[in-house]
C-alpha cells in the first residue's frame, strides 16, 4: 500500500489551472522523485500536498485518509514535512530557534524536542557549531543543510523535499544527497523534485516526469535513466 | 510647579556653577523629561500594538487608537459606575477597572481582526488600510453615542495624588506608576517574544507566513494573539492616561493614535523594541518642545518629526529591515 496517493489532482492560481489532474503514488519507505522543467508544476504539486494550496479538485491520500481539504498547519502533524523551494529558513531567528520551531508540534516536550535535535545535529553537525547563528548568516549550503534539519524536527513519515541542490556548489549537493540517503535508510520516506535529474535518478527508487502539468513519463529510476526521452531531455545525452 | 527648591542635584549645580537662575532651568529640563518619559511610556504601550500587527500581517491598523480611547472610557465608566458604589479600596478599584477593560477591548480586538480584517488578507494591502479606517470611525462614532460630544472627566477620587519633590523636581505617584508598569508589561512583552516558542512562531509568523504554516503554526491563531496582546496593552494605555490626564474625549484614539504611529515608525515599524524606544523619545522631544519652545505647539513638532521621518528615514531608527519587507 502506497504511503501518500495523488489521484487526479487538479491545481488553479488564480482561475488559471496549472496542474492538469496528475495521479501519483510513492510507497512507504522509497525515495520517489518528480522530474520536470521550470514551470511543470513540481513545486505547485508539493504545495498542494502540504496544503498551502487547495486542489481544484482530484484526491491527496496520506495513509488512506483524505488530506486534500487539510489546513497547511495541521498536515505536519499527520506526518508531512515540506522543505520549500529555496529553504525559507527563518532568517533572523537563530539555528536552534528554526529547529525548535520544525518541532512546533512537539512544543509541550522539551525531551522529544531536544532529542530530535541531537539527531539533527549528527546529521549536520556544522549546524551544531552555528546553533546561536542568526539563520540567514549561514552559508547556501547550511541553510539547506537546516531547512533539512528543520524538516526532520516534527518526525516526519514523508519528507517533501523541493529542489535541495539549487544554487549550490557540486561537492555539497553530493553531501546533502549523501544524507537524504541516510535519513532514508532511517525510515523516512522521501518525494524529491529535482531539476538535477542525474542525481535524483540515482538515488531513487522511482521517478514521474512532469511536463506542463502532466505526468508525461513514470515507471523506476533505473529504467527511466536509460529511456532514451529522459536521456535527451533531462539528462543532456544523445 | 516645579518651584525653586534647595536640593538641586549636585550633577546640575556643579553644571551651573551655583547660578540659581540656572539651577531653576536645570529643575524645569528634569521636570520636563519625568513628563516626556510618562507619555512616552503610554505611546510605547499604544505604538506596540501598532508595531505587533504591521510586523505579523503588513497592515497598519488606523483603529488601533480606538481601542486605546474606548478602553480609557471603559475604565472610566467602570469607575464612575460599578467600583463607585463598592467599599473596595482605591489601589483594587483601579485594579478591577483597567482588568475589565483589557478583557472587553482584546475581545474587541478579536472580533474587528475576524470581522473586518480577515476576509481581506488575501486582498491588497490598501484595502486592508481602507477597512481599518472604517472600523475607527465606526468605533468613534460609536464611543460618542454612548459617553457622549464632550468631554468627559475621571472622577478627583480615583486619582491617587501623592507627589514628592526630588532634588527640586516634582514627580507624582502617578508618573511613576505609569513609567513602573509600562516598564514591566514591555520587559514581559519582549521576554514573552523572544524566550518562548509561542513567541519565535509569533516572529517566524512575521517573517513568512507559508513556512510558518509548514512548521505547523497556525497564523490564524498568532494573529489572535497579537489581536489580544495590542489592544490589550492598548486598554492599559487608556487607563493610565484617563488617570493622568483625567479629561477624556472620543477623539483621542486619533490624536494620540497618531502619536503612538509616529513614535512605532520612529522606532522602526515592525519592530518591537523600536516601539518601545521610539515611543519614549517622542514623549520626551515632545514635552522639551512644549517646555522651551511653546506647549500649544506640541502637536506640531510630533507630526513635523513624522513628516521628516517619513521623507529620510522610513525605517526609522531600529528598523533596517522593513524596506527588504515590503
Amino acid at each position: 500500500m502506497s504511503l501518500l496517493e495523488l489521484k487526479d489532482v487538479r491545481i488553479a492560481y488564480g482561475g488559471v489551472e496549472a496542474v492538469h489532474g496528475i495521479s501519483l503514488a510513492v510507497e512507504r519507505g522509497r525515495i520517489a522523485t518528480i522530474l520536470g522543467a521550470n514551470g511543470a508544476g513540481k513545486t505547485t504539486t508539493l504545495r498542494a500536498i502540504s496544503g498551502l494550496i487547495r486542489p481544484r479538485s482530484g484526491s491527496i491520500r496520506l495513509a488512506d485518509a483524505d488530506i486534500s481539504q487539510t489546513p497547511a498547519h495541521e498536515i505536519v502533524n499527520r506526518g508531512i514535512a515540506h522543505v520549500p523551494e529555496g529553504r525559507r529558513v527563518f532568517s533572523t531567528l537563530t539555528v536552534e530557534e528554526n529547529l525548535r520551531l520544525g518541532a512546533y508540534r512537539h512544543r509541550g516536550h522539551p525531551e522529544k524536542v531536544s532529542s530530535n535535535m541531537g539527531r539533527v545535529y549528527k546529521l549536520f553537525p556544522r549546524l551544531e557549531e552555528r546553533r546561536q547563528q542568526l539563520a540567514g548568516t549561514l552559508s547556501g549550503g547550511e541553510q539547506q543543510m537546516l531547512a533539512i534539519g528543520r524538516g526532520l524536527m516534527p518526525d516526519p513519515d514523508i519528507l517533501l523535499l523541493d529542489e535541495p541542490s539549487l544554487g549550490l556548489a557540486p561537492k555539497l549537493v553530493q553531501e546533502i544527497f549523501r544524507v537524504v540517503r541516510k535519513i532514508n535508510e532511517q525510515g523516512v520516506t522521501v518525494l524529491l523534485v529535482e531539476q538535477n535529474a542525474r542525481l535524483a535518478l540515482r538515488v531513487s527508487n522511482y521517478a514521474y516526469v512532469l511536463e506542463t502539468g502532466r505526468i508525461v513519463l513514470s515507471g523506476p529510476a533505473d529504467g527511466l535513466r536509460r529511456d532514451p526521452r529522459v536521456k535527451k531531455a533531462y539528462l543532456g545525452e544523445k | 510647579m516645579g518651584g525653586v527648591r534647595t536640593g538641586v542635584a549636585s550633577a546640575a549645580e556643579s553644571a551651573c556653577a551655583g547660578r540659581l537662575p540656572c539651577r531653576v532651568e536645570m529643575a524645569i529640563f528634569l521636570e520636563q523629561l519625568v513628563n516626556g518619559l510618562t507619555v512616552g511610556a503610554v505611546y510605547s504601550l499604544v505604538a506596540l500594538g501598532y508595531t505587533m500587527v504591521y510586523g505579523v500581517m503588513r497592515l497598519i491598523n488606523f483603529a488601533h487608537g480606538d481601542f486605546f480611547m474606548l478602553g480609557s472610557y471603559l475604565g472610566y465608566t467602570m469607575l464612575v459606575t460599578v467600583l463607585a458604589q463598592s467599599n473596595l479600596p482605591l489601589w483594587a478599584m483601579l485594579c478591577v477597572a483597567t482588568l475589565v477593560s483589557v478583557v472587553a477591548i482584546a475581545c474587541l480586538g478579536v472580533f474587528v481582526e475576524r470581522m473586518a480584517y480577515r476576509p481581506l488578507r488575501k486582498s491588497s494591502r490598501l484595502t486592508a488600510v481602507v477597512s481599518a479606517i472604517g472600523v475607527s470611525i465606526f468605533l468613534q462614532n460609536a464611543a460618542m453615542l454612548i459617553w457622549g460630544a464632550r468631554y468627559q472627566a475621571y472622577p478627583p477620587w480615583s486619582v491617587p495624588e501623592v507627589s514628592w519633590t526630588l532634588g527640586g523636581v516634582n514627580v507624582s505617584l502617578m508618573q511613576l506608576l505609569i513609567m513602573g508598569i509600562s516598564l514591566v508589561l514591555m520587559v514581559s512583552l519582549y521576554m514573552f517574544v523572544q524566550r518562548t516558542t509561542v513567541g519565535a512562531a509569533i516572529r517566524a509568523t512575521a517573517i513568512d507566513h507559508d513556512t510558518a504554516r509548514l512548521m505547523g503554526i497556525d497564523v490564524d491563531q498568532i494573529i489572535r494573539i497579537i489581536f489580544v496582546i495590542g489592544p490589550g496593552l492598548g486598554a492599559i494605555a487608556g487607563v493610565l492616561l484617563g488617570l493622568y490626564y483625567r479629561q477624556i474625549h472620543f477623539t483621542v484614539g486619533w490624536s494620540y493614535g497618531l502619536k503612538a504611529f509616529t513614535a512605532a515608525i520612529l522606532g522602526g515599524i515592525g519592530n518591537i523594541p523600536g516601539a518601545m524606544v521610539g515611543g519614549m523619545l517622542l514623549g520626551i522631544l515632545e514635552m522639551l518642545g512644549a517646555g522651551y519652545i511653546s506647549a500649544a505647539w506640541k502637536d506640531v513638532f510630533v507630526f513635523l518629526i513624522l513628516i521628516l521621518l517619513l521623507i529620510f528615514r522610513p525605517t526609522g531608527i531600529l528598523g533596517e529591515r522593513v524596506a527588504e519587507k515590503v
